[in-house]
């Protein structure tokens, strides 16, 4: 009973991040039509940054118990900019071009696993395949009733997904630019009738999917390492939770990613752990099968 | 000389057994429109069955069976066929790029299959001792290379006839009008989704064919003779080449695996072993960039399909 619950535990955890990632899938899917193959490489290029600017600055000193301090937190805000700067620019150099020739949603597809190769390897020529870490801090488990362990990173880390989840609902629901993008999502044509500007609105796309997916990636990096293939790893896993939540849908991907970790977790009790990163993608293929728009989604 | 020649021998032995396998994705997205983006998984079920068929006996394997090469072929043609038909099965209603995430992610199970079922693939180690066919009667590596090679002459000469032949024939006929028109195909009286398992199917099983090959070839498989990136390689060719057109089928697999062999050896040539990780990275990046590049500038590949147009329109 006590795994059940431990395993619960970790699901929420990996489930956050995985959410935090899966907004961004989910909002391409919808909002520029396409399965966005390099969405993943956006959390292993946002991860790099924040390395990069800690490597400047330094991790900081553990404070509240974390293993960082708040130098890290600023990395991973600059990252989310940088990282969202990157996506727009991605779409500027290729996604844009592609678009106004006239090309069909699956050869944006292509371009993007071009564009997912050339950007994941980038990652190696500068860092190789070695494993690094924002801190060499250790940590250790605090036991929360009924006797969960949980790590203070681990909740840092949900709180800050929480926030960022929840700056972003408040985003598509006040502001003008968001309430653009839910337009354009339900119904591109009826949006630009309505005069949304479709650039900014693809604007604001991806630097809010970029910066999300750079959280994410910021935050996988520290449960435990940062590898290339840190990204590439959760693609499964972030297309699942997108397309369970139904794409579009702020709150769908939220849940998606949560059902996604949890489901995760809990197979890991019953499957053996090597069978562990095809368990995204059994949950979505049984998605897929029996309600290919999601739990949240309208029919396309 | 020797030594430029068995490269050469090589090379081309590689390039036609690749060749196979973007010809079996050109019948799937080139002739049908159907995003396959599992080729490595089910390149990897052919070579795995072939392997597992043909191996000398070993105690530790369940497998390993030292069965005839011929055998070996046929196995992996079957098997790769029955495991697409049972995805075909459960995936083929699919959209576009839904099809796409779900055959992705069956490649992947497919290689943590291979990793984890050691006693019948030898997980992380691989299987060795796989039957060369006729090594007895080509004893030099040289001479058996060029035996090889002639045989995959052959074999791809086949293939590529053959679908030359079906492609050409009501039934190809039916999968052009289902990717243009899905909707006017089914108006006609088609089964679009018959049609399209069957190209699936079809497609997929000459991609298990390409893995017995190569695996007989190399003599050894191992879990990472099939990872994603060979996937997306692949496309690289096809959309290089032109899809929708065998000959560019052909020619996009000898131009990309020129450009990636080609790089290996510079970067090799150029970068110190101990940055090996960063030359490999190099090679990559060329091939995303040109699959990048070619869809941006030049999206037809090199040489495109031929626009077809009923001979009785001709004035």
């Amino acid at each position: 009973m006590m795994m059940v619950l431990q395993a619960l535990a970790d699901g929420v955890f990996t489930g956050a991040i995985i959410a935090l990632g899966a907004i961004g899938v989910s909002f391409t899917l919808q909002i520029m039509r396409f399965a966005n193959f390099a969405h993943s490489e956006f959390l292993t290029w946002g991860a790099y940054i924040a390395l990069a600017v800690t490597l400047l600055t330094g991790a900081g000193a553990p404070t509240l118990g974390l293993t960082f301090g708040w130098p890290l937190v600023a990395a991973a805000l600059v990252s989310a900019v940088l990282t969202g700067l990157a996506a727009w620019g991605l779409d500027q150099l290729v996604f844009k071009r592609l678009r106004r020739g006239g090309a069909q949603p699956l050869v944006l597809v292509f371009a993007a696993f071009g564009a997912a190769l050339v950007m994941r390897h980038i990652v190696v020529l500068i860092w190789g395949h070695d494993s690094y870490f924002y801190t060499r801090e250790l940590q250790m488990a605090v036991l929360v009733p009924p006797g969960i362990r949980v790590m203070p990173d681990q909740v840092f880390i949900l709180a800050l997904a929480l926030l960022a989840m929840l700056a972003m609902h408040l985003f598509l629901t006040y502001s003008r630019t968001g309430i653009a993008m839910r337009a354009m999502a339900e119904s591109p044509g009826l949006a630009q009738a309505c005069g949304v500007r479709v650039e900014s609105v693809v604007r604001t796309t991806w630097l809010l999917c970029g910066g999300l997916a750079a959280l994410a990636g910021v935050f996988t990096g520290l449960t435990p390492q940062l590898h290339p293939e840190i990204g590439f790893n959760l693609l499964l896993a972030l297309f699942a939770a997108a397309i369970f939540g139904g794409a579009g849908s702020l709150p769908g991907a939220v849940i998606g990613g949560l059902l996604v970790g949890i489901a995760e977790n809990v197979f890991l009790l019953v499957v053996p752990p090597g069978y562990k990163p095809a368990m995204p993608f059994v949950l979505l293929l049984m998605v897929l099968l029996f309600r290919p728009d999601g739990l949240f989604g309208e029919k396309r | 000389m020797i030594g430029i020649t068995s490269y050469l021998v090589f090379f081309l032995c590689v390039v036609l057994v690749l060749s196979v396998l973007t010809l079996g994705l050109n019948l799937q997205w080139g002739f049908t429109g159907l995003f396959n983006a599992g080729v490595a998984g089910f390149y990897a079920i052919g070579g795995y069955t072939h392997a597992i068929l043909t191996a000398a006996p070993q105690p530790q394997y369940l497998g390993n069976f030292g069965l005839p090469w011929i055998v070996g072929i046929a196995g992996a043609m079957a098997l790769t066929a029955l495991a697409a038909l049972l995805i075909g099965l459960l995936t083929i209603r699919l959209r576009g790029d839904f099809l796409a995430i779900a055959t992705f992610g069956i490649a992947i199970l497919i290689q943590l299959v291979t990793l984890n079922l050691e006693p019948l693939t030898g997980g992380s180690q691989g299987l060795t001792r796989i039957a060369k066919p006729m090594s007895s009667v080509f004893t030099t590596p040289l001479a058996y290379n060029i035996f090889y090679l002639v045989l995959l002459i052959g074999v791809v000469a086949l293939v590529y006839w053959a679908l030359g032949r079906i492609l050409a024939s009501p039934w190809g006929r039916v999968l052009r009008a289902i990717r243009e028109d899905e909707t006017a195909a089914i108006a006609l009286g088609k089964s679009a989704l018959r049609f399209r398992l069957e190209s699936f199917v079809l497609g997929s099983t000459l991609m298990g064919l390409a893995g017995a090959l190569y695996v007989s070839f190399i003599g050894f498989v191992s879990p990472f003779d099939f990872l994603p990136i060979l996937t997306f390689q692949v496309w690289a060719m096809l959309i290089v080449g032109g899809s929708g057109n065998n000959r560019g089928a052909l020619l996009g697999t000898l131009v990309v695996w020129g450009i990636w062999a080609a790089s290996g050896v510079t970067v090799s040539k150029l970068v110190p072993p101990s940055h090996a990780a960063q030359g490999a990275a190099i090679q990559v990046i060329l091939i995303g960039l040109v699959l990048v590049l070619m869809l941006l500038y030049r999206p037809r590949g090199l040489i495109g399909e031929r626009p077809m147009v009923s001979r009785h329109l001709d004035g």
